[in-house]
């Protein structure tokens, strides 16, 4: 028990202190992450609003597909992601693997699902409200997709959130296409699996209080948006 | 939009539109012409939105076809609009739904907050300009919708029941702005359950039950001596206890 208070104490004094191994590590998460969810989102939202407004051959079969793809093993996407970018592999010629590249690559294989599924589901009831309204006005479809992107905008930030809250947890995919290689690819979650396994409780605990305030903050951050939507827009 | 050559008369031949294997709308043939307000009548279900939705493009009809008087060169349904049962609103501010509008049928960006500004002003909301849509009273978006139908100038006006739940002096403001659209030599179509705004702002009126139009006439000839049966009884309000086999399509009134 005195072990893990005297862990817990030397935790905040690092984060009190801005301890810069933590600040680094702490640092290229967030990098990779905010990173991994940027890309997701460009490529995401587009696809969610294409799957909720076009009627085409095989569209339900593709929503079910991104459905499924939300729930990814990180482990899997990392084995994937390693063969593509090992030496052997088809990209191995550009040299990613074991680099925060390849990290990014994995959080947004592993991301991009989240963003357009969920974000599908809302643009379809949206569009389900404003379709009738907005085709008497003579909108074109792509003009929809965009009028509903922006409408739907606070709505859809908190699925670009729930993305990003996957991003940061993970630790399979970027322990194997990272390496958890010291100042060049330690992430906190990857830090904390080796620290834990090292004995250096206060690192790890330090890097979990961080990881747990983060999520905190993201999710609270959501909630607020949200609710000062509501009151504003009746969104 | 008004000064360019009319879409009206609008034609409707052999219309019908199926849903699965039910039939809601069957075998409609009328002719509307401009200048004249048009009122559709029937009972709950008889197909008046249906309608109103077909004529407007908003459904193709299964059998037969919708046509406007147009040549090539313009797409009708810019210059039509429609106000709906229930309003429906972006979230944006009032005068935002209204400038949305306004650049779907290309209105130059420097003339679109004046003429929201004018249509919010027509329909008493001046001072909502800036505010959130959505959080408007029901009434309001209501009045809100016409206001966004107005300011697209239309030479054909639809509206699903305009002042359905709405408290005497809304519908009376309401029913001052159609008068006002109409007098600015806009089509009216709409549909209405309440005869008396139905005889204020008729001049012809179109009755339809359980999807076919069984009487189409001047609105005077109509509220005085419906032909129909099924029209009398409605006029009188007895049609729930309305009882008879089939009945066929041939009462219709002057066409
Ligand atoms: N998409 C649809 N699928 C199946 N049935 C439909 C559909 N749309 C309408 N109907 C049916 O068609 C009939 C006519 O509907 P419509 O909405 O036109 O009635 P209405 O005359 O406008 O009635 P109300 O006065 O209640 O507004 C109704 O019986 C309705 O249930
Ligand atoms: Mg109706």
């Amino acid at each position: 028990m005195n072990d893990i208070w005297a862990a817990l104490g030397a935790a905040f004094s690092m984060i009190i202190g801005l301890d810069s191994d933590l600040a680094e590590i702490v640092g290229l998460s967030m990098q990779v992450s905010l990173m991994a969810v940027g890309i997701a989102t460009l490529i995401g939202l587009p696809t969610g609003a294409a799957l909720a407004l076009y009627r085409f051959k095989g569209r339900k079969p593709l929503i079910i597909v991104v459905n499924a793809l939300m729930g990814l093993p990180p482990v899997v996407v990392g084995l994937l992601v390693y063969l593509m970018l090992s030496r052997s592999g088809p990209f191995g010629v550009f040299g990613l693997l074991f680099t925060p590249s390849a990290m990014i690559i994995a959080q947004v294989i592993l991301v991009t699902p989240i963003v357009a599924a969920l974000s599908r589901q809302l643009i379809e009831n949206m569009w389900e409200e404003y379709e009738e309204q907005l085709m008497s006005l003579g909108v074109t479809k792509h003009g929809a997709a965009l009028t509903l992107l922006w409408d739907g905008r606070f709505s859809l930030l908190t699925t670009v959130l729930a993305g990003f809250g996957r991003a940061s947890a993970e630790v399979g995919a970027v322990m194997i296409v990272g390496g958890n290689i010291d100042h060049v690819t330690r992430v906190m979650t990857t830090s904390i699996a080796l620290e834990v396994s090292k004995g250096d409780l206060p690192l790890a605990l330090g890097l979990g209080i961080i990881l747990v305030a983060l999520s905190i903050t993201v999710n609270g951050a959501a909630y607020i948006i949200r609710d000062v939507a509501r009151q504003r827009q009746g969104a | 939009m008004n000064n360019m050559a009319s879409i009206l008369p609008l034609t409707l031949k052999d219309v019908s539109f199926q849903v699965t294997d039910k039939r809601l709308i069957k075998d409609i043939n009328i002719t509307l012409e401009a200048n004249k307000s048009t009122i559709i009548l029937g009972p709950n279900g008889a197909g008046k939105s249906l309608f109103l939705r077909l004529c407007h493009g908003l459904l193709q009809p299964t059998e037969g076809k919708v046509q406007w008087n147009t040549t090539n060169d313009h797409d009708p349904k810019f210059f039509q609009s429609m106000v709906f049962q229930r309003p429906v609103m972006l979230r944006r501010s009032a005068g935002a739904n209204i400038e949305y509008a306004l650049k779907l049928h290309d209105i130059p960006k420097e003339q679109r907050e004046p003429i929201a500004r004018d249509a919010l002003k027509r329909m008493g909301l001046g001072r909502f300009y800036g505010h959130p849509a959505r959080v408007l009273s029901f009434g309001e978006q209501q009045r809100l919708a016409i206001a966004r139908a107005w300011a697209l100038n239309p030479q054909v006006l639809f509206l699903d029941e305009p002042s359905a739940s709405l408290d005497p002096a809304a519908t009376h403001s309401i029913e001052s702005a159609i008068e006002a659209i109409r007098d600015s030599g806009t089509k009216i179509i709409m549909t209405t359950h309440d005869l008396g705004q139905a005889k204020r702002l008729a001049d012809e009126v179109l009755f339809l039950h359980r999807g076919r139009l069984l009487e189409y006439a001047p609105a005077k000839e109509f509220f005085d001596h419906p032909k129909n049966d099924l029209a009398q009884a409605f006029l009188k309000g007895e049609l729930l206890w309305w009882k008879k086999k089939e009945l066929s399509p041939g009462h219709m009134g002057s066409t």
